[in-house]
């Protein structure tokens, strides 16, 4: 059994929270450049090379890409060998994000209550997903998710008869309504599967994969590319004032499902697809 | 690319189209979910607003805390479409000239921006960093217990916006949308 410090875990969150507000990441800077090159709006154009001189900005001195940092949603995977000392693993997480989003100057956008709405004061408590693998280590994901993009996600129960088209169909859908609200260009998060709850969970962890990189199924790459091309064709555009680049990219996870069963969840994310990982 | 100074006068807010991009100087004031729930809540009420909206622009911002020798931290707009609620009575009866934020209006502000001679104006979402820069004094003003969204009163230089919705009810979202849709079946 491997030990791992509470106090260390609450660092690396810490830090991860600050790193991932601020710092795109390579893929982000490529699939700009790559949206800007096709993007025949100008002022499409004009807004993209906003976007890039402010995540210039931002990296450059440490300040927030957007003053949305979010609520902070944590993936962890816990090995199976490791052991966890000093104190609890939430806890420990929770006083990272705490720590975090104060020494980061960040915006503390948590209400305590959703009826009472009353901030919280230090974001927390986290979103914290917890899975078991195999081994010795501990590898933490921060993934500071902003309302804007949060509040136009969806999902719904789809009938098996309704199929891949019926599933096209949603996510257009939901990227239609969403319009210009969530900052576009997005990442258009599919989950397909699973269950009522496990669909938005696979939606948010597909946006967490580098942009530009396919599912390892060549039928659920295929449907990415399908739902990429149609999304970009909605004519919404950078912010949703018109233009080719709607989506800078679709990702799917799926799972097994019911046999009466054809869920799906569509999780946005807004331009800045912010997240930063570390393994302890 | 046009220059405007605060307070912006009826017949210059009339004078703007949609698709105009704007430099803003002067005074804007900052006002998002909470604050607009409680200026609303006292005008019905039947009490009076902690500042004055007359000819005035607001800006539904939730900014980041300032770090030290920073008068703001990033900036960027918030969804417009939750203040849709409480926009037209600020228009109407207390004479809000402008609004800056991002995403589409319902039709009752459209509707209440025409009869007053009102602009929506678009900042771009998620470009708080680089708006941060063009402000250059922050004085909270009100509402001091809401925290993120407390009413501030902001000094901005050349603070850069596209007119989205003018007073005639032009929408570029309608019309940028729509010159670039392209029929494939999905």
């Amino acid at each position: 059994m491997r030990e791992i410090k509470a106090r260390e875990i609450t660092g690396a969150v810490a830090g991860l929270c600050i790193e991932a507000c601020s710092v795109l990441g390579p893929d982000w800077w490529q699939a700009m450049a790559a949206a800007l090159a096709r993007e025949e709006a100008p002022l499409g154009r004009d807004i993209l090379q906003q976007l890039q001189e402010n995540a210039r900005l931002a990296a450059g001195s440490g300040e927030p890409i957007c003053q949305d940092t979010g609520v902070v949603v944590v993936f962890v995977e816990v090995g199976q060998e490791v052991h966890v000392t000093g104190g609890n693993l939430y806890e420990a997480i929770n006083a990272g994000v705490r720590q975090g989003y104060l020494e980061g100057y960040l915006r503390k956008s948590v209400v305590g209550d959703p009826l009472l709405r009353k901030n919280t004061g230090d974001n927390t408590p986290a979103i914290i997903h917890t899975e078991i693998v195999d081994g010795d280590r501990l590898k933490i994901t921060v993934a500071p998710k902003g309302a804007g993009s949060e509040n136009m996600s969806g999902v719904k129960m789809l009938k098996p008869a309704d199929g891949v088209a019926g599933i096209k169909k949603y996510v257009l859908q939901v990227v239609e309504e969403a319009g210009g609200n969530p900052c576009p260009p997005i990442v258009a998060g599919v989950g397909i599967g699973g269950n009522l709850e496990k669909a938005p969970y696979l939606a948010k962890k597909a946006l967490l994969r580098p942009l530009g990189q396919r599912h390892p199924l060549s039928h659920v790459a295929a449907l990415e590319e399908e739902l990429l091309a149609v999304i970009n064709a909605t004519g919404i555009g950078p912010q949703g004032l018109g233009g080719r680049v709607t989506a800078l990219d679709v990702h799917i996870e799926i799972y097994p499902t019911h046999i009466a069963s054809l869920p799906v969840a569509v999780n946005l994310q807004c331009h800045a697809a912010r997240h930063a990982t570390a393994i302890l | 690319m046009l220059s405007i100074t605060t307070p912006l006068d009826e017949a210059t807010a009339r004078s703007l189209k949609a698709g105009d991009q704007v430099l803003i100087s002067g005074t804007i004031l900052t006002g998002r979910d909470a604050a607009h729930q409680r200026m609303v809540e006292t005008l019905r009420a039947g009490g009076e607003l902690p500042v004055d909206l007359r000819d005035q622009i607001i800006y539904y911002v939730g900014p980041c805390p300032a770090r030290p020798g920073k008068v703001v931290g990033s900036a960027g707009p918030t969804t417009s479409g939750r203040m849709d609620a409480y926009a037209p009575l600020l228009i109407r009866e207390k004479g809000l000239r402008g609004m800056i934020g991002k995403g589409g209006r319902s039709p009752e502000v459209i509707r209440a921006m025409q009869e007053a001679g009102a602009v929506y104006f678009l900042a771009t979402g998620g470009a708080g960093a680089l708006l941060a820069r063009h402000i250059k004094k922050a004085t909270v003003v009100a509402y001091a217990d809401l925290g993120p969204e407390a009413i501030y009163r902001l000094e901005v230089e050349e603070f850069p916006v596209i007119v989205g919705i003018d007073c005639q009810g032009n929408d570029l979202y309608a019309s940028g949308r729509a010159k670039y849709r392209r029929e494939v079946s999905p």
